[in-house]
């Protein structure tokens, strides 16, 4: 066995085990946005697109989601499967008028885009308006498995994250990622070699999208509910900060970079009063201002400057 | 020596504890030998001078006062968060509370995403959720539980006092300036109701998105409906903004402002010149009487900002909680919420309030005029008193109700 599929193996391990340790819904949560960083990385760390909407597709998938549980009945995973559609289908209309700019151009279409669908949510009346859609049932997985409770939960909510990790893992290091990162180092390059520049872009940010949507009906699901926050750009900020803290480029980077902001943000809601916001922009600042390429992106620096020495 | 005269000290002073914890066991019996309460809150954005740190300071008065007055034989204590309105981090702490902390109550839980959020977990963990912040009549409605105390205000109360006192007082012709959204739409059809009921007219109302900053296509159009009162039917800036922006166009010579959502915090920010006239309706006055006036100085010496209605109720809500699990002798939430239902509130925020099946507690209210500038005669000395609202007439009537367990 290979050092690296070890240390997934470990990984993994610590995500069986963690529930017994942890608060199992703050480690829900965790892997929520784990996930939901992740997909914004593989656009933005491999294929060099910043999009500033992508709290769209979280939030839309989980709108729709809950409102096809809680209203129309779907069964949990039919729920989940709509909203990651309908995550995709949003990201395909989204990305095609986007990638024609590039750029900070391509930042603020999306940033724009996102804002109209931010408006229609609060506009609409199946979301709740600001009061949001409550109280949607977590119901039971194939029938039988009660997912009300949280161990249960837990357990399904790891399995669609190392599901949709594992699907981003190969989707990098396929022919298609190699693509992708081609595109990013040099574009006009990847064109003159004959590919159809657009058409991988676009593939790739329908992916970001459905996998987004994917992490934010999972976050309904926990919660049971979707609200407004859920779409708003605060949290297309957060998922830049998430995934550059942690390394963007990397494969955990985004893991790292969720685990610390969730983390953060839940236990110093209770512990200095009225300076979460400034603890979080400072971080923001130091990890801009002295370690660029991330947490992770660090420690992998670090570790190929060893080795260089040993060799 | 010393050490051990020290130790026989401590063992004498134990001795009478050891009691006590006995005595306790028998009159009181708690989940966990202590009553926690928890305030979330919005401590670092735009509603954290309505409560925020206020709330928190608030509770614990309330719990100090308690322990000095009744003195419990157990323990309480005060534990706060930030839930930076989301409602996920809001819902998750509180189930953390629940579940790992002992938590028998939350309170404050402005927001009101965040507030049905936490009525659902306060459900199905069976604990008890008095809200003192939050404005949606949802938590009383659609969305009510056994578990749900709306403590302060809603936006029924706030929409109705004043759509009927001012209409009655003369103020017979309505223009809206609406936020557009759900929230928006439900204030100016609240008011609107209560303005025909009573025998006036709605001119016209006009959409502004939310969070707007220019204001003037808007105000202008109110001012040329010449309609004696001009409603702002938003929240938050907004509000802010249409007042400010009210005040340069000269609206405010001519026609009436009445803030649907305005607060004391939103005086206080804007000033007397500004605001001078305006009228709103409010849960809590510091300045209304003796009693009133001599709990808010003591909180104007902790906190430096005189209580919005929020932090007063927040105390008053603590302090009947606490009462109402002494007399239980429990801390069970179906018995402490029937303690809550049979006694009613009487203390310096409410009097004769008493809390309904719904959830709604039920307490008069005040329809206030902003002081000119030479009439206020001391810092935070803003409103006139022109109605009291008795609570029947402010809160929608059972009749109307949506909430599923009240019997019809």
């Amino acid at each position: 066995m290979s050092r690296r599929a070890i240390a997934y193996l470990m990984l993994l391990a610590a995500g069986l085990a963690a529930p017994f340790f942890i608060y199992p819904v703050l480690v829900m949560k965790v892997l929520c946005f784990a996930l939901f960083a992740c997909a914004f990385n593989l656009l933005l760390g491999y294929t060099g697109l910043l999009s500033f909407g992508h709290a769209a597709f979280f939030g839309a998938a989980a709108y729709v989601a809950g409102h096809a549980i809680k209203v129309w009945g779907l069964p949990t995973e039919l729920g989940l499967l709509a909203g990651t559609i309908a995550a995709g289908a949003l990201g395909w209309a989204v990305g095609s008028l986007a990638i024609r700019r590039t750029g900070i151009y391509f930042a603020m279409v999306t940033l724009a885009l996102a804002q109209m669908i931010y408006f229609f949510f609060l506009e609409a009346s199946f979301t709740g308006g600001e009061d949001g859609l409550q109280g949607v049932p977590r119901g039971a997985l194939l029938g039988f498995i009660d997912l009300s409770n949280d161990l249960n939960l837990y357990y399904f909510v790891l399995a669609i994250f190392v599901f949709a990790f594992w699907l981003i893992y190969r989707t990098i290091h396929s022919p298609f990622g190699q693509i992708l990162k081609a595109i990013r180092e040099n574009e006009p390059r990847a064109i003159s070699l004959g590919y159809d520049v657009a058409k991988y872009k676009l593939l790739a940010f329908v992916l970001s999208a459905a996998l987004a949507g994917l992490a934010g009906a999972t976050k309904m699901l926990v919660f049971k509910f979707a609200t407004l926050t859920d779409a708003h750009w605060h949290l297309s900020g957060e998922v830049v900060l998430m995934t550059i803290l942690g390394g963007m480029g990397t494969v955990f980077g985004p893991l790292v970079g969720s685990s610390v902001i969730v983390v953060l943000q839940n236990e110093l809601a209770d512990k200095v009063g009225s300076l979460v916001t400034v603890i979080m922009g400072s971080i923001f600042v130091i990890c801009v201002l002295l370690f660029r390429r991330g947490i992770v992106g660090e420690i992998i620096a670090f570790y190929k400057r060893m080795l260089g020495q040993k060799a | 020596m010393k050490r051990k005269l020290l130790n026989i000290a401590i063992a004498a002073a134990l001795i009478p504890a050891a009691g006590n914890v006995m005595a306790q066991a028998k009159a009181v019996k708690l989940s966990d030998n202590m009553v926690k309460i928890g305030v979330l809150t919005d401590m670092s954005g735009v509603y954290s001078d309505l409560g925020g740190q206020g709330s928190v300071t608030a509770a614990q008065m309330a719990v100090e006062d308690y322990i000095a007055q009744a003195k419990p034989k157990f323990k309480i204590e005060v534990v706060y968060a930030d839930h930076q309105n989301k409602a996920d981090v809001g819902s998750n702490k509180v189930r953390e509370w629940y579940d790992t902390q002992g938590v028998d109550m939350v309170t404050d839980v402005l927001n009101s995403g965040v507030a049905i959020a936490v009525a659902k977990v306060t459900q199905e963990k069976n604990r008890i959720m008095i809200n003192t912040g939050a404005a949606s009549t949802r938590l009383t409605n659609e969305d009510c539980t056994p578990n749900t105390v709306h403590y302060v205000y809603d936006t029924y109360a706030l929409a109705n006092g004043p759509g009927k006192a001012v209409t009655k007082a003369g103020g017979d012709t309505w223009f809206f300036l609406t936020a557009d959204y759900a929230f928006g739409a439900s204030l100016e059809k609240d008011t609107s109701d209560a303005v025909k009921a009573n025998g006036g007219k709605v001119l016209g109302s006009v959409r502004h998105p939310l969070n707007a900053s220019d204001f003037s296509s808007f105000l202008l159009q109110a001012q040329a409906s010449k309609a004696k009162v001009v409603g702002l039917a938003n929240a938050g800036g907004d509000t802010v903004n249409s007042i400010k922006a009210a005040n340069e166009f000269g609206l405010t010579k001519s026609q009436r402002l009445v803030g649907l959502l305005t607060t004391i915090v939103d005086i206080h920010a804007l000033g007397l010149p500004t605001t001078q006239g305006m009228m709103f309706t409010e849960g809590f006055y510091w300045n209304l009487n003796d009693e009133t006036r001599a709990w808010s100085r003591k909180f104007f010496t902790k906190h430096k900002k005189m209580p919005s209605m929020l932090h007063a109720g927040t105390y008053s809500a603590v302090t009947t909680y606490l009462k109402a699990v002494q007399a239980a002798g429990t801390d069970d939430a179906a018995t402490v919420m029937k303690k809550m239902r049979d006694t009613p509130v009487s203390d310096f925020f409410a009097k004769n309030g008493k809390l309904r099946e719904d959830g709604r507690m039920v307490h008069d209210m005040y329809l206030v005029e902003v002081k000119k500038p030479a009439e206020s005669k001391e810092p935070w000395d803003y409103y006139h008193i022109k109605a009291v609202i008795p609570g029947n007439d402010a809160y929608q009537p059972m009749a109307l109700s949506r909430c599923p367990l009240v019997k019809k």
